[in-house]
C-alpha cells in the first residue's frame, strides 16, 4: 500500500502526535499543528488518533493512491477533487487504486490533515514518524515529501463513506484571531505600559510563520524595565541569560515582533518571553495565514484550564460522533 | 541566588536560579531539576535542565499548576546546599580556527555584523582586549570549557568558560541573525561558547570549525550509535586547534566510522575549581593524556 506523490505542495511533511521527552536535548515534539484537526481526520477513516498523516501548508500536494484505501482531509477550508471531482472535507471517502487526489486555492486556514487507512508506515525515529526537517530526522527520510515520492501505508480497513466531523466539532479561528496567553515568564521586564499595550494592540501575522514559531507584527516597540544587564545575558535589553523555551512561549527580539514558538520550536535561547499562550489555542495558531488579525487575551490559569478542558471535551464529542 | 519561580502557560513551570550566569547557578539547577526528577512526580512529563535555570513540562490533568509548583518548592533548600561536584567527562574536540568555511559565510552577512570591515575573529580580539587574533584564540582554547545546557537546535552545546569572570571572552551576538550557519561552526555570543550541530540559523560569533560530528539522525557514526546526540550538561570541552590537513583527514575518519574522539572521566568540583582555577583546570586536562 503507497500513496505516490505527483505534486508535493509547498512544505508538505508527514506528521503524527510528536516525539515528546528530547526537548531538553534540543529535539523538539513535533507533529501536527492542529492537532484536533489531526485526531479528527484519523477518527475519522478508523485510525488510531495518533496515526501518521500528512500536513499541508497553504498549498494541497497531488497524490495518487496505489491501494484502495479511506481517505479523510481535516483542517483548512480548501477545495478537494478526487480525479476531477469535487470531494467534501472533514468526510471519510473511499478511494480506488490509480485515483488522484487534487486540491483548489486556499479559502480559509492554513494547515490541512489527509489521513488514510492505516496510517503512512514510514520508520519511527526516536518514537515518531514526524518529520524534523533542521535535524533531518523522522518523516520520508526526514524532509519534506516530494514529487516521485512513493510512501508507505500500514495496514488497515476500510470504512463507510460519508462519515462526518458536525460542523459545531470544527474549530476555527475567528476574526479577529483570539489567542489566550497566560503572563509569566519574564513579563517583569517589561514596562507597565508595554505590558497594558501587549494585549491593547492589533497584530496581524508576519509572513515568516512556520512549524517553528508565528511572528506577529503591528503592535507598538515594547519598552523594558531599565536594569544592569547580568553578567552572561548579552547587550539588548530583551536578552536574557539563555534559557529553556517552551511551546506557545511568547519571545520579543528587540521589543519588536513577537513569536509564538510552536510543535518545531528552538529548545532555549537568550530572548525573554513575556508569557505563554494556553494549551487549548495552539492549534488555532496553526490555521492563522500571513495578515490575519490577531489579538492576544490576557487570561488567569483557571482559565486556561477551563479551555483546556473545553478543547478535551470537543476532542471526545468527535470520537462519540465518530463512534 | 535569587530563585524565581514561574508559569509558562498551563503546561509549563520555570524556574530561574539566578538572572546572572554562574557555575553556582548552574550547580543549584542541576540539583534541583535532578531531584524533581528523581522523586518521579506523577504527571510530569520532561524536564529541561539550563544554564542558570530549568523548566518541568507537566501535565495538568495529572497535577494541578499549584500543587506542581509546591512539588519543586519543596526541594529548593536542598538543592541550595547540595554538593556542587560532578562526575563527568571531558572530550577533546578539534578546532580548525579561521577556517574558509565560516570565512565565506561571515563574508556573506557582513552587513548583520557590529563591525562590517573586519572578521569576527578581529572584532572579537578587539574588544575583548587583545592585541592579535593569536593571542585571542590562544585565550579561546588553552582553558577548559563546561557543557551548562544543550538544546536551541538539536544537540547544541552552549558551553562556559572554566576562567575567572573578568577573564571570560564575552561578545555581543550579530546585530541581526544570520540566516545561514555552516554545520560544526564554533562561536560565541555572550559568555557561551557553542558548537553549531546542524547548518541554519543563528546570531553567534563564527571562530572556526570541527570536523567531529556531534548529531546524527542515522546514528552511523561510529560513537553516535548509542544515541544520535554527543553532549550532556555537565561536559568539559577542551579545543584542540588544528590546521586544514588534520581537519581533512578526522573529516574523513569520522566519515569511515573509525574516529574515536578522545574523552577521559574526571571529577568536577566546584569549590576546588573556584580555590585554584589554573591548578584545576590543568589536571583535568592532564586526564587526557591517558585518553
Amino acid at each position: 500500500m503507497t500513496l505516490e506523490i505527483i505534486k508535493p505542495g509547498l512544505a508538505t511533511t508527514i506528521q503524527d502526535l510528536g516525539r515528546p521527552g528530547y526537548f531538553h536535548l534540543g529535539i523538539p515534539e513535533g507533529g501536527a499543528m492542529d492537532r484536533l484537526a489531526f485526531r479528527a481526520a484519523n477518527l475519522l477513516v478508523g485510525n488510531d488518533e495518533g496515526a501518521a498523516g500528512l500536513e499541508a501548508v497553504f498549498m494541497g500536494p497531488e497524490i495518487k493512491f496505489g491501494a484502495e484505501m479511506s481517505v479523510a482531509v481535516t483542517g483548512a477550508e480548501m477545495p478537494m477533487f478526487l480525479d476531477g471531482e469535487p470531494r467534501d472535507t472533514w468526510t471519510s471517502f473511499t478511494v480506488k487504486p490509480g485515483q488522484v487526489l487534487s486540491f483548489g486555492f486556499l479559502k480559509a486556514g492554513a494547515h490541512i490533515y489527509i489521513a488514510v487507512s492505516g496510517g503512512i508506515d514510514t520508520p519511527p525515529a526516536l518514537g515518531s514518524r514526524s518529520t524534523y526537517p533542521i535535524g533531518a530526522l523522522g518523516g520520508f527520510e526526514g524532509r519534506a515529501i516530494a514529487a516521485g515520492d512513493v510512501i508507505p501505508v500500514g495496514v488497515g480497513s476500510v470504512v463507510a463513506e460519508g462519515r462526518v466531523v458536525p460542523d459545531a466539532l470544527r474549530r476555527r479561528p475567528g476574526t479577529p484571531a483570539v489567542l489566550r496567553a497566560v503572563t509569566g515568564l519574564y513579563w517583569h521586564r517589561l514596562t507597565e505600559k508595554s505590558q497594558k499595550a501587549f494585549f491593547d494592540d492589533d497584530w496581524v501575522v508576519a509572513p515568516e510563520a512556520d512549524r517553528m514559531g508565528y511572528r506577529f507584527r503591528g503592535g507598538q516597540p515594547m519598552e523594558f524595565v531599565d536594569r544592569p544587564q547580568p553578567f552572561g545575558a548579552g547587550s539588548d535589553p530583551s536578552n536574557i541569560v539563555d534559557g529553556c523555551y517552551s511551546y506557545g512561549s511568547i519571545q520579543v527580539p528587540g521589543g519588536l515582533e513577537p513569536i509564538v514558538l510552536h510543535r518545531d520550536a528552538v529548545s532555549g535561547g537568550g530572548y525573554f518571553t513575556l508569557g505563554a499562550v494556553i494549551s487549548a489555542d495552539m492549534d488555532l495558531i496553526g490555521q492563522l495565514q500571513p495578515n490575519t488579525p490577531v489579538k492576544f487575551k490576557r487570561v488567569e490559569m483557571d482559565e486556561a484550564l477551563a479551555a483546556r478542558a473545553q478543547r478535551k471535551a470537543m476532542i471526545e464529542d468527535i470520537r462519540q460522533s465518530l463512534a | 541566588m535569587k530563585t524565581r519561580y514561574s508559569y509558562g502557560g498551563d503546561e509549563h513551570i520555570y524556574v530561574e536560579i539566578d538572572d546572572e550566569m554562574s557555575l553556582d547557578a548552574f550547580f543549584i539547577a542541576l540539583s534541583l531539576s535532578n531531584m524533581v526528577r528523581e522523586a518521579n512526580i506523577p504527571g510530569v512529563t520532561e524536564i529541561l535542565p539550563a544554564n542558570a535555570s530549568f523548566e518541568v513540562r507537566f501535565d495538568p490533568d495529572v497535577i494541578a499548576p499549584d500543587a506542581m509548583m509546591a512539588k519543586i518548592k519543596e526541594f529548593e533548600h536542598r538543592a541550595e546546599v547540595q554538593e556542587k561536584r560532578l562526575d563527568t567527562r571531558i572530550i577533546e574536540i578539534p578546532v580548525y580556527f579561521q577556517d574558509p568555511w565560516t570565512h565565506e559565510t561571515l563574508m556573506r552577512f557582513r552587513e548583520r555584523h557590529q563591525d562590517p570591515s573586519g572578521s569576527d575573529l578581529e572584532y572579537a580580539a578587539r574588544i575583548n582586549g587583545y592585541d592579535t587574533v593569536e593571542a585571542f584564540i590562544e585565550a579561546f582554547h588553552s582553558q577548559p570549557w563546561f557543557v551548562s545546557m544543550v538544546g536551541f537546535v538539536a544537540g547544541l552545546p552552549f558551553l562556559y568558560q572554566l576562567v575567572d569572570r573578568d577573564k571570560q571572552i564575552e561578545v555581543p551576538k550579530y546585530l541581526r541573525p544570520r540566516t545561514d550557519t555552516p554545520r560544526h561552526t564554533v562561536g560565541i555570543g555572550g559568555c557561551f561558547g557553542c558548537i553549531y550541530s546542524v547548518r541554519g540559523a543563528g546570531g553567534y560569533q563564527m571562530f572556526g570549525i570541527t570536523p567531529m560530528t556531534i548529531f546524527d539522525p542515522d546514528q552511523k557514526v561510529s560513537y553516535l550509535k548509542d544515541f544520535m546526540v554527543f553532549f550532556r550538561p555537565g561536559d568539559i570541552v577542551k579545543w584542540k586547534p588544528i590546521g586544514r590537513e588534520e581537519f581533512d583527514a578526522i573529516t574523513k575518519e569520522v566519515e569511515e566510522g573509525t574516529y574515536t574522539p578522545r574523552i577521559a572521566e574526571v571529577e568536577f568540583d566546584l569549590d576546588a575549581f573556584n580555590n585554584d582555577m589554573t591548578g584545576f583546570n590543568a589536571k583535568l586536562m592532564e586526564a587526557l593524556n591517558d585518553a
